[in-house]
């Protein structure tokens, strides 16, 4: 017996700027509006899988979505947690086990930096102490590097984050919908050298809700269905270079994105060459720069020629983060890699509104990486 | 640091990992185990000498607590990796000005009362 398609049939989003709402009240909102997308009601869901980092439990929602039996499982999986809870839904269409599943993911953090404790990590309370338990040293590090070896200029960076800035006025749900330029950017105060303050993302807070099911379904409904060909999470493998780590191995760094990329490139029959818009995640703007190439899309230090040239902004020959990114949206950990699949369905679908990639893209890609190197990818087509 | 060139060469300051016998992978802390392979791995005194692999520029002053904030007050401090001979970037606060930071510049690395802190060597 193959295995059944998989295919998204409604997503809904809630706006990512502050606001009084906890992020229990935004989940409820996102499902409420995917189910709506989807034309379904609550009790056609035959599983569902969710979580947050830091905002409870996504099982509890039944108590406001209706009390239906239906197996709901928490996920908690850090930057993974999306997709993650996008895996197992995928996983419960493909085997029949559901016709319809739902994948959610929320978050609501405190405003300013995360501040991880040293003994969560492994690590001797002395990092802590001195001042190296700052994830934001890390991304700096990492791009420091990337930039010495391939050549990548600090003028780069700001034209990521101007982009973002830009997409981010055309995006209703964005959290920073004001442009700001690459001067401005680069005047906007050293972070963390070579990342300045508006090259970061914020933690923030924002809910997305995407409702799966299999082909038979997404016939009987009057929507546009999405394909949903490939979800793949993954963990590091020895050789790569991670946040809050007191020793990193010789030689170039591997990644777990690059792995996590080529196989759901496997899985889906299909090669970065293919793809006409991608969500790419950017922590910060030197994140975005090396995730194109880790992920296949260019090769290492081509970023210095495509990314000044326009080729990444939505009009561009390879859009990305066409919603803002995390830049523009703020990273509710729980809710950003499900953000990017909403983003890529909605462009697929020709609804993506004042931000829509012109040409009618028919293939899409999602990659997500975070702490302590996990990456998911998902591949999507029309 | 004051002190830590002419110490440097102390084994009783360098720092102390370990490395697995059989894919001679070293690692900072030292660990029981191979974090490549599963092996026991021994204990080794690390060289203390090695070259700057990444750096960066803690500009603000990190959270307290964990952070503890010097009594002289904060101030931006220089961190980067450290690449021995044995194979092992070792995290450190560089006791360096951060606009002489380089790639590839040589340093002098120590253990003290907290984490692993470096120093510019002469070439």
């Amino acid at each position: 017996m193959s295995a059944e398609e998989v295919m998204v049939c409604g997503v809904g989003i809630t706006s990512f700027a502050r606001t009084e709402d906890d992020g229990r009240q935004l989940a409820v909102r996102a499902v409420r509006s995917a189910l709506a997308d989807a034309g379904l009601p609550w009790s056609r869901v035959r599983a569902a899988y969710g979580g947050s980092d830091a905002a409870g439990n996504a099982d509890t929602l039944v108590s406001e979505l209706g009390l239906t039996g239906v197996p709901f499982i928490n996920v908690r999986n850090g930057c993974a947690t999306g997709g993650s809870a996008l895996v197992s839904a995928v996983g419960a269409i493909r085997s029949g086990a559901a016709d319809v599943a739902l994948a959610v993911g929320f978050d609501k953090h405190p405003r300013g930096a995360f501040d991880p404790r040293p003994a969560d990590w492994g690590l001797d309370e002395a990092y802590g102490r001195d001042g190296l338990m700052v994830t934001t040293q890390f991304f700096a590090m990492k791009i420091q590097r990337y930039m010495h070896d391939h050549r990548i200029s600090a003028r780069t960076l700001a034209l990521v984050a101007e982009k973002a800035y830009a997409n981010g006025v055309r995006n209703p749900h964005a959290w920073r919908r004001k442009p700001v330029d690459a001067d401005e950017i680069l005047a906007s105060g050293m972070v963390n050298d070579p990342l300045t303050r508006y090259m970061f993302c914020s933690p923030g807070q924002g809910a997305v809700a995407l409702i799966l099911c299999n082909r038979a379904v997404a016939d009987e409904l009057e929507g546009i269905p999405v394909a949903l060909r490939a979800a793949v999470v993954r963990t590091r493998r020895f050789g790569s270079f991670e946040v809050f780590s007191p020793w990193a191995p010789p030689g170039t760094p591997t990644s777990v994105s690059a792995d996590a990329a080529r196989l759901a490139f496997e899985e889906a029959g299909l090669g970065p060459g293919d793809i006409d818009v991608c969500q790419l995640q950017d922590t910060e703007s030197g994140a975005e720069v090396m995730h194109m190439a880790e992920c296949g899309f260019c090769e290492h230090g081509e970023q210095e020629r495509l990314i000044p040239s326009g080729a990444t902004a939505i009009g561009g020959a390879l859009p990305v983060n066409t919603d803002g990114g995390c830049i523009a949206n703020g990273e509710p950990i729980g809710a950003s890699g499900l953000r990017q699949v909403h983003e890529i369905v909605q462009q697929l679908r020709g609804r993506a509104g004042e931000r829509q990639v012109p040409g009618e893209p028919a293939t899409g890609f999602t990659h997500v990486y975070g702490a302590p190197g996990v990456s998911a990818c998902t591949v999507l087509t029309r | 640091m004051e002190g830590t060139l002419s110490t440097a060469a102390d084994p009783g300051s360098r720092l102390r990992g370990s490395r697995c016998a059989d894919c001679a992978v070293a690692v900072y802390p030292a660990d029981p185990a191979c974090p490549r392979c599963g092996g026991p791995a021994e204990q080794v005194v690390l060289s203390g000498t090695g070259t700057l692999w990444t750096w960066t520029v803690q500009r603000y002053a990190p959270k307290s607590p964990p952070y503890a904030v010097p009594a002289a007050g904060f101030e931006p401090f220089t961190v980067g990796y450290v690449e021995l001979p044995e194979g092992v970037r070792v995290l450190a606060v560089l006791d360096i000005r951060p606009e002489d930071a380089e790639i590839g510049m040589p340093l002098t690395l120590a253990a003290g009362d907290g984490v692993p802190r470096a120093v510019g060597a002469r070439a």
